[in-house]
């Protein structure tokens, strides 16, 4: 596409069949303490 | 739903559903605005007449474009439709197994911060030691709990843990022992104010801590107007050199130096970059949470003070990245390809289900912020969670939970924010923390916004 770039994501929809293992990090567990954002986490499903 | 912003040179559009993340031209920028609420005529009519100066921009580009937006959509990568709340995600009757504890071993302190959510380590109550077999009895009871799930994490939290440290390896000793006969794998994190830091403290956590939390606040007079020891004396050239080390002989190996900025250092970049030039280059910096009288507490007029500091962080991090003296901020840190799947991001960070904090004698509650406060008390690690009410609500408390967020395009990002900073601000776990908000969703833009630069699109 000439004027669109996209860039490379996981795709959100997709991760509805494959997702929710739960073996990922708990979201304050790592540094904030204070404010919960989810995207800094690392899946850690080996299958996803 | 989708966000289109401007930053540092990019036109970015997110589309909050599907995840995806585009860069675009400017006049693609515009035809996307227009696109779901004017006819194909009048964008073009429209686009015609704003880019009337460049003769490059004809009707059949401005139509090649909506055919290419169209493309995207049919693809699910731009308006996107919300397949997730009518959805069977039933969260009240999901079996939630948990998988962390924050273990208080220590209600107490030897520095006396002025801004500490946790009333100088005590949490509003008396001074106290976690015993072993207290922790012990925790650990059993996470294990117990854990389900199926592999990756147990273990944060040991204060107060001051160091100030209970013997305790604290005797934990570790007793968690390895048993990881081995249940097939689990802990993941122990300490959370430091340095002042005990010495050799055998450094070579216990760089061996068992896959992560060390090191609290700094920035520049020495910064850190030392709060941070002060209990006779009134700053601790920055107490914990420094510790710190130095103690990172020098990590291998590598998980670490935070981590801050707090308030009213007092709203300009907390400068903050930020005290800590890169000590050579740190793990970095986390978090606004204060505190009641709104307080004189340290944020204000309104400081938020685009605070919003425009994101900024600048993003542009320096890409400058230093550039230089080969990058660092990284815990806020900016994404991963595209493989980051949070759709279940984590709707649940967040599963306080009061996933996730516990255990006071020194025991008790549960749904996380360390509200650790004190006796009506979110869960139970006890010797008869499990049996206020079930509360419990449900934090199993409720996600990023559809709050009417607020519905129309939110960073809920997907937050999974509609930390319930302990909704419940300081308004009372209610489900209530909204607007201020928090704001800066979070900036934070978003601005991370988003170094990946794009990072992948030089």
């Amino acid at each position: 596409m000439k004027r669109i770039t996209t860039i490379n994501t996981r795709d959100l929809n997709k991760s509805l069949s494959v997702g929710g293992c739960g073996e990922c990090q708990t979201s304050c567990q790592s540094a904030c303490k204070t404010s919960c954002g989810v995207t800094n986490q690392k899946c850690e499903n080996v299958n996803a | 739903m989708i966000h289109q912003y401007k930053l540092n040179g990019y036109n970015i559009v997110l589309d909050t559903y599907s995840g995806a993340i585009h860069t675009v031209d400017d006049l693609a920028y515009d035809i996307i605005s227009l696109y779901k609420e004017k006819s194909t005529e009048e964008i073009i009519t429209s686009m015609l007449e704003k880019y009337k100066a460049d003769k490059t921009i004809t009707r059949e580009e401005i139509l090649s474009c909506i055919e290419d937006i169209k493309e995207l959509e049919k693809a699910g990568k731009l308006f996107s439709k919300d397949i997730y709340e009518n959805r069977a995600f039933d969260f009240k009757n999901r079996k939630t197994d948990i998988k962390a504890l924050c273990l208080h071993v220590a209600h107490t302190c030897n520095l006396n911060c002025e801004y500490c959510f946790a009333s100088q380590g005590k949490y509003h109550g008396e001074r106290a030691l976690m015993p072993f077999e207290v922790g012990k009895r925790a650990l059993d009871f996470l294990i117990e709990n854990s389900g199926s799930r592999h990756n147990l994490e273990v944060d040991f939290f204060g107060g001051e843990p160091l100030m209970n440290f013997e305790v604290v390896k005797k934990l570790v000793k007793y968690a390895r022992e048993q990881e081995k006969l249940h097939n689990k794998n802990f993941r122990f994190t300490l959370t430091t104010n340095g002042l005990l830091i010495d050799d055998d403290v450094i070579a216990f956590v760089n061996k068992e801590m896959s992560n060390v939390v090191l609290s700094l606040d920035g520049r020495k007079e910064v850190h030392d107007s709060l941070r002060k020891t209990i006779s009134g004396q700053g601790s920055y050239d107490i914990i420094i050199p510790k710190f130095k080390k103690l990172v020098e002989a990590r291998g590598g190996k998980n670490y935070y130096i981590r801050g707090t900025f308030t009213h007092n250092n709203i300009d907390f970049l400068k903050d930020i970059l005290h800590m890169a030039d000590l050579g740190f280059t793990e970095l986390s910096m978090e606004p204060v949470v505190c009641a709104p009288d307080e004189p340290y507490a944020l204000t309104e007029k400081d938020l685009p003070i605070l919003k425009e500091q994101y900024e600048l962080l993003a542009k320096e991090m890409i400058k230093r990245d550039s230089e080969n003296r990058g660092f990284t901020f815990y806020h900016y840190m994404l991963d595209l390809t493989h980051g949070p799947c759709i279940y984590k991001r709707i649940s967040g960070c599963g306080s009061g289900t996933e996730y516990l904090a255990v006071t020194p004698w025991g008790d549960l509650y749904p996380c360390h912020q509200f650790v004190g406060d006796e009506k979110f008390k869960l139970g006890d690690i010797y008869n499990g969670i049996v206020n079930t009410k509360v419990r449900d609500e934090f199993k409720l408390c996600n990023a559809y939970a709050r009417p607020e967020c519905k129309d939110c395009w960073a809920k997907l990002y937050c999974s509609g924010g930390c319930a302990a900073n909704s419940y300081h601000a308004t009372g209610n776990i489900l209530g909204t923390y607007k201020y928090g908000c704001e800066l979070l969703k900036k934070r978003i833009e601005c991370a988003i916004m170094i990946k794009i630069a990072e992948q030089n699109v």
